[in-house]
């Protein structure tokens, strides 16, 4: 009993203290910026948020990240979560519908278009910062009206940032929305 | 046809259907946990017939209760019914056995003598140890060993073989069966096994479930079946809460139903019929096994120790050819040997006469020599020879080394070219007979074993079925090394003691091996104790038989073949029927989860893949399926599965697609069917 | 779909070249064989056996093996406990978490220290960095060590060896000379990928956006906040343009998440989470690191008996319920819901709720049959919101518990699946049925069907009495068939072991963390005895030789039979459960009914 006590503290010290701290410490001496949370400096050198975390924005002159779930407002970097509603909940139905609605409207779509799945639906995390290329191009012209700027200019800023298949077969091609939006601002 | 005409005899069947009736005793049935399960499964809907809304919940119909109690009910007594079909048949045997084995008296002797004191007491009194008395006419009381006297018996009572047998005391003919009758003389036995405890009621004890042990294998698979009842239990019951949930309470029948349908009732109601009719099949044979145990080992058996002389070789050795020697002619060595030989009664002598005759129509022919003249000399155990004198000739015949002697003394030279030819002769696994008129020798018979025919077949099944053969002979490694060549066994095992047999078991049984062996002789009698499956011959000893686990009342060595084959077919019958049993509950979940549920929600149609009218058809069509394939499949469990001697991937292959693929379709098809033809008839239940 | 199928050949070309390497090393671990680790894990073995008092020479049979198994995970329950519960006073807890309800400790120690790592909580709301590393990270390296230990003695009893090898010896190889240098590599790799790791505590930055308009805020529906209850809620970060990013020690503990098949996040999200799984490499990463070991160990299996085919065998098997349960979840996600389809939504994307768009449909199906089938249960997107047909996958395996399994466990109940088949079929071939050479009897089919009954009891049964008494029924956050799935998917995971989870049902009450966390204790223990006294049982027999009337079950026949004979007894188990959870939703979609 006292040797197995023993042999479970050595064990919790090597296993719960001494690997991850080996770990941390490889990562915040040899890879600082992703070991810290790929954190972006702003020009004033103020933290603007973090490269792989989805934040909101609700102004015209942004895109807008998927839906999320993640705390009572959404994008709540410390409650991260999906909205878990089954597929035949009429709560999803209904918000969904809402969403297609006033994304249609807020982007000047036809009543009857089909709007991309990834722009009305929530995301798992609730922090996915990516959005389709098909959303992102769907909101090229809102954008670029709110920032009174050519089409042309807004949608090869969006082509510019699709992010491919990784190495042509992983994953799905996306656009990062802090990303761009971050690229649109520092345009001018 | 016969056996047919048996499972379905009348006699058999009506008492057999009363007997099912009586068994729905819940004392009885709780011996068997499936069936108990439906046994109470219909209890409860009988209360729920007489109230329907006795356990609250969601009530069904008076009439639908009441047949689904019925079907419940049904599907009992036709459980009852094949285990009483089963007995039936070993009752019809028991009784006539019974009947030889009525109460009698006794003459009980207080000492193992002729004229010692007499004690008349009932046959029932009779004690393992107690000396007794039986005279002509006499039935004998029970097992024993004779100790002193010589009389003939009648065993047609328990080996239907009419010819009576000589019983005496000493040597391998010693052993009395009780229910066997005196016909000529009187024995003085002594008891060997106390009554209750005798070869018939053995016989009996196998085929009365009643009385019957569960063999390890049935012991495992009803553990099996048990929990496997627990699962659907489980599943049944906690369908009421989940139902609950939905809004879509159930009726308790219908829980029941699906219950009863889907625990293994099939096999659960069968396998005490199995087991019996098992052992039936064996006494139809006339075997007695002491345990189900012992049959079921028997399917396990790894190896076969076989012995020589009666099960693979007819039971002497024959001349096939006389080699003559020096100046002597072939003819004149077959007519000396044949003369020779005439007075000589043993298989070999017979067989030289025999041969003379086929090959040069000699006839032997002795009545022209004048009375006197002629002299027969037996075979004797110094001189090792047997032979004739007459008008001066002296003909002997003998073992090599015998006739060798003889010519020596007389003075004479051995030819040389004797030993080559004796040599081939050995070497081509045969006996040589030395032949010497006058001193000189005439040549060599050639005696020779005849392997049985049919035997070297039966050999490859064996070996197909992954059974390991191996002959017992006394013969020398040379002899026995051509037999075993020609006879197709795996193995042999020359110049056998009982010593060197029971090591060999031993060390089969060392590397894991299950030993199956037949013995009749006393010294037979360890290795028959050590043996996993031993048959003991039943004109062997009384030490033989005790030792053995199995008795063949034929004393037909081959019967161990048999005996294996009889006890892989009930495995496998077993296998087949649970396979098939569980199989089938794919389809009734199809037919009875969709009907329970299909009311308030219609998306559960859907499962509802064979299209059934309505959900009480439904329900009703997959339980009377569930009820009727047990009548269906009593012959199959009686009579077994078809076996047929192969590897055991084959064997797999072919029970899996017949029992499995077809116990997963069936059901499909029969409730179907069922369901179109009851669906007019129930309508709005 | 041509990209989806070609990412899912990837993964099972790499694991299969993976498998033969790393399965011949873990037999050399476990049988005393020289490795390239020796020369420095050596000194730190004996040292930790000095330390400790124990002689790892010492044979243990399969009572004392047990014993010393139990202790161990015994004793270090206790520790987990303290830990947790003391949360507020030790250190490492930069963001001042508060205390952890027993109750919830309760469960997230006996889940932790199994392997199933199921949670109650939010990782990132309720664990300090302290707990996070003792109370998680520790019992992820021992748990998973612990099933690979019974694995092995597991076989070395199959092998015919009475004596099971040393507990300690055992779990202290198993990581040191396993656990440890993959979680390493996979963790600084995971670093380098995007994965943070840091004792810095939350960032607060000011977003891009500014203050969200009041009009403008249109949260997704929270399954259990009733906004027509609720009084007006209070502003939060997000609304006053300012976010609060949650990290810590990511990368250590997603690497040896997967690595042990453990699945418990650092983040309520689990890999779904963008810290967990930033990019798709990632995701393949985690997907084989979970993978690997116990696809390796059938290889392992086969080298220690000495019957490769046998183990390759069982691998088909595995392998074929594997791809079967991917098509399945790919083809339900793939064409999307039709209830959003109706309502205008683009279905060419697929089902998207509760999923990442970086990771794709292909990825995704193949995470969601992989952390099921590996008993890994870690999610890359919310099984709540699967469709009803490829919820049908992570259910189906988690009830067979057998499709390669966790370490060591999963090749354990696929024995326990073939000791039933060979009893139920073996039977047709004439003899007593034998698997490696000793005979299946009485005890041996006890033990196996006990252990059999075990998982439906533990998941029907609580089930049964959650409905029954009405327990917490207010947790289940999805009305109709699907808050019976929740239900049902919330035991077998925790029966199973595996720890993923329909996450809308709320499952820190009190109700539930008590009962979820007996279920995952019995569902543990029960059949790891279970089936080790009965590899004791059959070392402990002699050996049958093989005969051509011997039942082989290292043939492609046999795979068959195991293969059908595994599908129905568990279908006749779980029939009804499915059909009136996901099946009867899936009708239910198709007729355009919502509840």
């Amino acid at each position: 009993m006292l040797s197995s006590l023993r042999f479970s503290v050595i064990l919790l010290i090597i296993c719960g203290g001494f690997y991850p701290v080996l770990v941390t410490g490889i990562g915040q001496a040899l890879f600082n910026y992703q070991a810290n949370g790929s954190i972006i400096m702003g020009k004033d050198g103020k933290p603007i948020g973090s490269e792989h975390i989805a934040q909101a924005f609700d102004k015209d002159i942004y895109f807008q990240p998927r839906p999320s779930a993640a705390g009572p407002d959404g994008y709540d970097a410390t409650q991260s979560g999906g909205s878990n509603l089954a597929p035949t909940n009429a709560k999803l139905i209904s918000s969904v519908s809402d969403r297609v609605a006033a994304y249609r409207a807020k982007n000047g779509l036809a009543p009857n278009m089909p709007v991309p799945a990834d722009a009305v639906t929530a995301s798992g995390s609730g922090l996915d910062p990516d959005i389709s290329p098909a959303n992102a191009f769907l909101q090229v012209h809102r954008v670029a009206t709110a920032r009174n700027v050519p089409e042309q200019q807004v949608q090869a800023m969006v082509t510019q940032h699709i992010e491919g298949r990784t190495l042509g077969i992983f994953g799905e091609p996306r656009v990062n929305v802090l990303m761009l939006n971050l690229a649109l601002d520092n345009m001018k | 046809m016969k056996k047919q005409s048996q499972t379905f005899n009348r006699d058999i069947l009506v008492p057999a259907l009363w007997r099912a009736v009586l068994k729905l005793d819940p004392r009885w049935m709780v011996r068997n946990p499936v069936m108990f399960v439906v046994e109470i499964g219909a209890l409860l809907t009988l209360m729920l017939t007489i109230d329907p809304s006795i356990f609250g919940g969601l009530a069904a119909s008076r009439i639908y209760n009441a047949v689904v109690t019925i079907i419940l009910l049904l599907t009992v007594i036709f459980a009852n019914f094949a285990e009483a079909v089963a007995e039936g048949r070993g009752r019809a045997q028991a009784a006539a056995l019974r009947r030889v084995h009525k109460e009698t008296q006794v003459k009980k002797l207080s000492q193992p003598k002729y004229r010692s004191k007499q004690e008349l007491i009932a046959s029932g009194e009779l004690r393992k140890g107690d000396i007794f008395l039986v005279e002509t006419g006499d039935t004998i009381p029970a097992d024993g060993e004779v100790i002193e006297g010589t009389a003939s018996v009648d065993e047609s009572a328990i080996t239907g073989e009419s010819a009576p047998v000589i019983r005496e005391s000493g040597g391998d003919r010693s052993a009395v069966t009780g229910g066997t009758r005196i016909l000529s003389d009187w024995l003085i036995v002594k008891v060997t096994a106390s009554p209750g405890e005798g070869f018939i009621e053995r016989m009996i004890a196998m085929v009365e479930s009643a009385r019957r042990q569960k063999t390890p294998n049935e012991i495992a698979l009803t553990a099996l079946l048990a929990v496997l009842t627990l699962v659907f239990l489980l599943v049944c019951v906690t369908l009421v809460p989940f139902a609950n949930f939905l809004k879509s309470p159930l009726d308790i029948a219908t829980v029941i139903a699906l219950l009863v349908c889907l625990i293994p009732t099939t096999i659960g109601a069968l396998l005490s019929a199995i087991g019996i009719a098992g052992m039936d099949r064996l006494i139809q044979r006339n075997v007695i096994a002491s345990s189900g145990r012992a049959v079921e080992a028997a399917g396990d058996v790894d190896v076969l120790l076989l012995d020589k002389t009666g099960t693979i070789t007819l039971g002497n050795r024959q001349a096939v050819d006389f080699i003559p020697v020096g100046t002597a002619s072939k003819c004149e060595l077959a007519e000396a040997a044949q003369l020779a030989s005439l007075a000589d009664e043993t298989p070999e002598g017979r067989s030289i006469v025999l041969l003379a005759k086929e090959m040069f129509g000699l006839r032997g022919d002795v009545d022209s020599f004048k009375e006197g003249s002629l002299h027969f000399v037996p075979f004797s155990a110094q001189t090792r020879m047997s032979g004739i004198d007459m008008e001066g000739n002296s003909i002997r015949k003998g073992a090599s080394d015998a006739i060798i002697a003889y010519i020596d003394n007389q003075g004479k030279a051995v030819p040389v070219e004797l030993n080559t030819i004796l040599d081939t002769i050995s070497h081509a696994g045969g006996t040589p007979l030395v032949v010497a008129r006058n001193g000189e020798v005439l040549g060599v018979v050639h005696l020779k074993d005849i392997v049985k025919g049919g035997i070297k077949e039966r050999f490859i099944e064996m070996r197909k079925m992954g059974i390991k053969t191996v002959m017992i002979t006394g013969d020398n490694p040379l002899t026995a090394a051509t037999i075993a060549a020609e006879a197709g066994v795996d193995d042999f095992m020359a110049q056998a003691t009982p010593e060197t047999k029971l090591k060999l078991i031993r060390d089969y049984q060392a590397g894991g091996r299950l030993v199956g062996m037949t013995g009749d002789g006393t010294n037979d009698a360890p290795a028959l104790a050590q043996a996993d499956v031993a048959v003991a011959m039943n004109t062997g000893t009384q030490p033989a038989r005790e030792a053995a686990n199995m008795i063949d009342l034929d004393s037909n060595p081959t019967k161990l073949i048999e005996i294996v084959e009889i006890g892989k077919q009930l495995l496998i019958t077993r296998g087949a029927i649970t396979t098939f049993s569980i199989a089938n509950d794919v389809a009734k979940y199809f037919a009875i989860i969709p009907a329970m549920f299909i009311v308030l929600f219609g998306e559960l149609r859907a499962l509802n893949i064979m299209q059934l009218a309505t959900p009480h058809s439904a329900i009703l069509s997959a339980m009377i399926f569930n009820a009727i394939i047990i009548p269906i499949l009593i012959p199959l469990a009686l009579r077994g599965v078809t076996y047929r001697p192969s590897s055991a991937g084959k064997l797999l292959l072919r029970n899996i697609m017949i029992y499995g693929a077809g116990g997963v379709i069936a059901p499909f098809i029969g409730i179907k069917l069922i369901d179109l033809l009851i669906a007019p008839i129930i309508g709005g239940l | 779909m041509v990209i989806d199928i070609l990412q899912w050949v990837i993964f099972w070309g790499v694991l299969l070249a993976l498998v033969f390497p790393v399965g011949s090393y873990m037999a050399k671990v476990f049988t005393g064989g020289r490795t390239w680790f020796d020369p420095v894990m050596d000194p730190i073995d004996n040292f930790i056996y000095k330390l400790s008092g124990i002689d790892p020479k010492k044979q243990q049979r399969w009572p004392a093996y047990v014993k010393a198994m139990l202790i161990v995970n015994g004793v270090m329950f206790v520790l987990m406990f303290l830990v947790l519960e003391l949360q507020t006073v030790l250190p490492l807890n930069p963001d001042h978490l508060g205390f952890v309800d027993p109750w919830l400790a309760f469960n997230t120690v006996s889940s932790f220290i199994t392997n199933t790592n199921w949670q109650s909580y939010g990782g990132e709301s309720t664990l300090s960095y302290f707990s996070q590393m003792f109370a998680i990270i520790f019992p992820m390296f021992t748990s998973a060590a612990t099933g690979l230990a019974c694995g092995m003695a597991f076989i070395r009893g199959l092998g015919g060896s009475v004596d099971m090898g040393n507990f300690y010896a055992d779990l202290t190889r198993a990581i040191t000379r396993i656990m440890l240098p993959i979680a390493l590599v996979a963790g600084v790799v995971l670093v380098v990928l995007g994965v943070p790791s840091t004792f810095a505590g939350t960032q607060t930055v000011n977003t891009l956006n500014g203050p969200l308009a009041p009009a403008a805020v249109s949260p997704a529906s929270q399954p259990s906040a009733e906004a027509t209850s609720t009084p007006a809620p209070a502003p939060t970060a997000t609304s006053q343009g300012q976010q609060n990013i949650a990290r810590g020690l990511v990368a250590p503990l997603v690497s040896i998440k997967h690595a042990g098949t453990n699945g418990g996040g650092w983040f309520n999200a689990n890999s779904s989470h963008p810290f967990e799984n930033p990019n798709p490499i990632t995701n393949m990463i985690e997907n084989l690191l979970m993978a690997l070991l116990p696809a390796s160990l059938l290889y392992t299996l086969g080298i220690m008996l000495g019957r490769k085919k046998q183990a390759w065998i069982f691998f088909g098997v595995m392998a074929a319920f594997f791809l079967i349960f991917l098509v399945v979840a790919y083809a339900g996600e793939i064409q999307g819901n039709p209830l959003l389809t109706k309502v205008g939504v683009d279905s060419t994307q697929g089902n998207m709720e509760g999923k990442e768009l970086r990771l794709g449909q292909g990825e995704t199906a193949l995470f969601v049959t992989s952390t099921t089938a590996f008993t890994t249960g870690s999610v890359d997107a919310m099984h709540d919101s699967l469709t009803p047909l490829a919820s049908i996958t992570p259910l189906s395996q988690m009830m067979l518990n057998m499709v390669f399994g966790g370490k060591g466990v999963g090749f354990i109940n696929m024995i326990m699946f073939v000791i039933l088949t060979v009893f139920l079929v073996g039977l047709m071939v004439g003899r007593t049925p034998e698997f490696l050479g000793k005979r299946i009897q009485v005890y041996e089919v006890k033990l196996a069907s006990i252990s059999f009954l075990m998982h439906p009891l533990l998941i029907l049964g609580f089930m049964a009495i959650t409905f029954a008494l009405q327990l917490d029924l207010s947790s289940i956050s999805n009305p109709g068939f699907h808050g019976l799935t929740q239900v049902l998917y919330a035991f077998t995971s925790a029966s199973a072991n595996n720890g993923s989870a329909f996450a809308g049902l709320n499952a820190n009450t009190p109700w539930w963390n008590f009962s979820l966390g007996v279920v995952i204790l019995l569902g543990r223990y029960i059949s790891i005895v279970l089936m080790l006294a009965l590899a004791g049982s059959l070392a402990a027999k002699k050996a049958v030789p093989v005969t051509s009337g011997t039942l082989q079950t290292d043939t492609g026949l046999f795979a068959g039979v195991l293969f059908v004979t595994i599908v129905i007894i568990n279908l006749l188990s779980f029939f009804p459960a499915l059909a009136l959870g996901p099946l009867a939703e899936h009708f239910a979609m198709l007729a355009g009914k919502v509840f």
